[in-house]
């Protein structure tokens, strides 16, 4: 950082109003704290803003004087904010939020609560200040290499969003604090550090414009660029400045002001020139004009501007029922007893997703968890589409569980082919396969595991929706492993789906496989395995 | 009452109960349920929920907040955590407190959406520029997520630190039964903050110190901290290492699989322990040190879903005391207890 450059002026900004052109100044509104000292044709004002620090106590050295160089808009602008701020009685609930560049130490001279930031993240750092005191004053101050190059993007949602901040965008064309390299919004042509044959567009591209860019958004309350070439730019500056203020103030919206600003030292050139060259070289590329005057129109109707319900913490985690009661809760008294005959029980349901894969799975845990047992549920995750396959893996436990990852199953529901294939040979020996299917596939073949057959497409088709597959194989897997409780299934069945033409045939899909696995066991088509040891 | 859960959804839980009342965060798999949870819950509880342009503002966005001196957080997984790494450099240097969770997957690049653990040198040695330290917490279960959640608040408040909940893919997606208490924490009275007040008129949240001595005595201040907590925060969990032979050590999902492969052993006559580290930073070294010393260990066997990032502070801990192998899983493969038995059994055959 080049913060050794230029430390030698003593109050510019006490020139600026003073010195030429005073006639043209428009006469200020009279504020009593300033003490102004009427000369008639224009007001001189000589004391320091008591919005700044008396004494720079923050600096290392020169506390007296700012780290600013003879003739930078910094010093001008800081000015123009700390008595707009005084003006609006505001200094006690401002936030003042510094940048990367030049004015990296704001919070030097501002006496105000202060918050330094990263490089171009500002308007980022304002929205968290802002989102968290909502009636407080929060201002980003920023330079346009932290604000048009590298925080491009959080300038651009901050206005999106109409942050109700205010942004204070100095822009000279250049970075001064590092030494004088191409800005984005560097002139064409203006030679820097690093466009050392002058700015080409072939190249570089063209200077940015920023007032102009967010003017297209639609969130903004307020976006004006002006200049400091001159006293009565100057004071449409300090207009603009406490225009924008005073919006933040009253609840208004985003409020952005562009400020064209001199920077001798990197320009090579003394004060008055410089100021000569904002004019004469920068407005042209950089018109100045009221871009945007209005607070936004919301849009009206119902769906623009929901109010989110407010709840309890309680109500809200599911700590306490939320409104309607449950059915029959997880508390309920006549939660059935069920006598589990396994220590855990593992089981990896398969299927494509959309077939119900995942909520088999959780209405199982969801059974389990009411019956007292440990479990856990673990998805096969991947890209939000519906066509891949999908599997999750639950467990079953009296005990806390290990790995909710599953290896080796003590029960497989596989719903297609593909996963009957695929996940066959991972079941434990004397483990149980539930195959979504009238046959089993040719060939097919699982020695030393039961494997059942059941039609539950079909079964769930003739009950009137495929949706409810899963459940007759849920019905088929509590009738052949009794793992759980099938009253259990159906309390939580009540309780989940809140359709109830929907329930009714999942009731009826649920006795239906448990159904199927009877007829199977009486015409001795499948054998009943002994429970889970 | 116990309730199901998601690993992620669990973390924005216990964030609530911890009085945390903003959210800013930026969609990415295998932690997006983070913020879709905090996006339902967080403004019905009178809290902030904004959606970030980035990982980037978001990160910042959590730095403005926590500088206001409100609890506040924000989720990703790998690719975001590396965007986020220039503003946690930050919050740790201008000492502010706020939770950062890293729900991992595979990398590099973009990888894939399966869990990895292979954030930990990014998470526990710090990833962004400078001195600094994060404070790093990692859960196994769904409970943890929340109850990890509230406990990283605390320290974080409690060090003016960034606190990392470090976990995976898995743990994430995972559902589980919770159990919440109706406790609702009030955090702690915050001096320091700019809130926009006379009382904090004067404060300054900043992470800039020009002058070579002042940074230097800030960096002392910040590390005097850290040594602080190294002495007072360590935690984790020992399972049957009394009578250990082989010590098993993992964090995070890979625990619980060691639970298992522990169990199994056990089953087959061979002396297994676990060690689990929760604190990855500070990392709970002197007791890695007492349960490795113990006379029957024979060897130290870390397990990671990484190349080895964790295994270099169980070498550094030990210092050569105990032997210690290692054996990872990387791309979002996560090993069964069959393949950790395998590799536990293969490796004592050998030192036999």
């Amino acid at each position: 950082m080049a913060n050794e450059r230029g430390v030698s002026v003593v109050d510019p900004e006490v020139k600026v109003i003073v010195e030429s052109e005073a006639k043209a100044v428009t006469k200020p509104e009279t504020n009593p704290d300033i003490n102004p000292q009427d000369t008639g044709d224009y007001e001189a004002i000589h004391s320091k803003s008591p919005l700044f620090y008396d004494l720079y106590e923050r600096k290392s050295e020169l506390k007296h004087q700012t780290h600013y160089c003879p003739g930078c808009g910094h010093g001008v602008v800081h000015k123009l904010i700390a008595e707009a701020l005084q003006d609006l009685g505001v200094q006690d609930k401002t936030i003042f939020v510094s940048p990367v560049g030049c004015s990296v130490f704001a919070y030097y001279y501002f006496d105000v609560g202060n918050v330094q930031v990263a490089h171009g993240r500002a308007p980022a750092s304002a929205t968290g200040i802002k989102r968290s005191c909502p009636d407080k004053m929060v201002i980003s101050y920023q330079g346009d290499g932290d604000l048009a190059a590298i925080g491009t993007a959080e300038i651009v949602h901050a206005a999106n969003r109409g942050e109700k901040i205010t942004v204070f965008f100095v822009n000279n064309g250049i970075y001064g604090m590092t030494g004088g390299q191409l800005a984005p919004t560097t002139l064409v042509g203006m030679k820097s550090t690093t466009s050392p044959w002058g700015r080409r567009p072939s190249n570089e591209g063209f200077p940015l414009h920023m007032a102009e860019l967010l003017a297209t958004l639609e969130a903004p309350a307020y976006i004006e660029r002006v200049a400091l070439s001159d006293s009565k730019n100057i004071m449409k500056a300090r207009r603009a400045i406490r225009k924008a203020l005073e919006i933040q103030r009253n609840g208004g919206g985003f409020s952005f002001v562009e400020i064209l600003s001199p920077c001798p030292t990197i320009w090579g050139k003394d004060p008055v020139e410089a100021r000569r060259w904002v004019l004469e070289k920068m407005t042209p590329t950089f018109p100045l004009n009221v871009f945007r005057d209005h607070q936004p129109e919301m849009p009206s109707g119902s769906k623009a501007e929901k109010v989110p319900p407010q709840h309890s913490v309680a109500e809200v985690l599911g700590i306490t029922p939320l409104g309607i009661t449950p059915k029959t809760g997880g508390t309920d008294a006549s939660k059935p007893k069920h006598a589990h005959r396994f220590k855990d029980v593992k089981i990896k349901i398969a299927g494509f997703g959309g077939q119900g894969v995942l909520l088999l799975g959780q209405l199982l845990i969801e059974m389990g968890m009411r019956e007292g047992l440990e479990v856990s549920w673990l998805p096969s995750y991947g890209p939000e589409m519906r066509s891949g396959s999908a599997h999750c893996h639950v467990c079953l436990s009296k005990e806390r569980i290990g790995t909710p990852l599953i290896s080796h199953p003590d029960v497989l529901v596989a719903m297609n082919e593909y996963s009957l294939k695929k996940f066959a040979h991972e079941v434990v020996s004397g483990g149980v396969i539930l195959y979504n299917g009238a046959s089993l596939p040719a060939g097919f073949s699982a020695p030393e595991v039961q494997v059942v057959a059941i039609p539950a497409s079909e079964i769930a088709d003739k009950l009137g929706s495929t949706k409810v597959t899963n459940i007759v194989l849920m019905g088929a897997l509590l009738e052949e492993t009794e793992c759980l409780a099938p009253g259990t299934a159906l309390s939580v069945l009540e309780d989940k789906v809140k359709k109830l033409d929907l329930l009714e045939i999942d009731r009826k899909a649920l006795t239906a496989g448990r159904l199927f696995i009877d007829e199977q066991a009486h015409i001795g088509a499948v054998s009943q395995p002994d429970g889970f040891a | 009452m116990r309730q199901l859960c998601k690993g992620n959804v669990a973390v924005v839980k216990g964030a609530i109960l911890a009085g945390c009342r903003g959210y800013y965060g930026y969609p990415i798999t295998p932690a997006s349920e983070i913020a879709e949870a905090a996006a339902l819950y967080f403004p019905q509880v009178g809290g902030t929920f904004i959606q970030a342009e980035s990982e980037v503002a978001a990160i910042n966005m959590v730095y403005g907040a926590a500088a206001a001196g409100v609890r506040v957080m924000t989720g990703s997984s790998g690719p975001g955590l590396s965007l986020m790494q220039e503003g946690m450099s930050y919050l740790a240097g201008a000492e502010l407190p706020c939770v950062i969770v890293d729900v991992m997957r595979g990398g590099p690049g973009l990888g894939n959406i399966a869990p990895e653990q292979s954030d930990y040198f990014a998470m526990v040695k710090g990833g962004g520029h400078g001195n600094y330290r994060n404070l790093v917490l990692a859960p196994a279960s769904v409970q943890e997520m929340a109850e990890f959640t509230m406990l990283a608040f605390e320290l974080a408040d409690k060090y003016r630190n960034p606190a990392v909940i470090l976990t995976d893919g898995f743990v994430g997606q995972m559902m589980e039964p919770l159990e919440l208490e109706d406790r609702e924490i009030q955090p702690p009275e915050k001096p320091w903050a700019v809130k926009g007040t006379p009382e904090t008129r004067a404060n300054l949240i900043s992470s800039i110190f020009l002058e070579t001595d002042e940074l230097e005595d800030h960096q002392r201040k910040l590390e005097a901290k850290y040594i602080r907590a190294q002495e007072a925060e360590t935690r984790y969990e020992l399972c049957r290492t009394e009578d250990a032979e082989v010590l098993l050590v993992g964090y995070g999902i890979v625990s619980r699989v060691l639970l298992s492969t522990v169990e199994a052993l056990r089953k087959q006559g061979v002396k297994a322990g676990l060690f689990r580290p929760i604190t990855l930073w500070p990392y709970p070294s002197k007791a890695l040190v007492e349960a490795a010393s113990k006379r029957n260990v024979q060897k130290v066997l870390v397990v990671e879903l990484s190349n080895g990032q964790m295994v270099e502070d169980v070498r550094l801990a030990l210092n050569g005391k105990v032997p210690v192998e290692f054996y990872g899983r990387v791309g979002g493969n996560v090993p069964s207890v069959r393949e950790l038995q395998e590799q536990v059994l293969s490796r004592i055959a050998v030192a036999v």
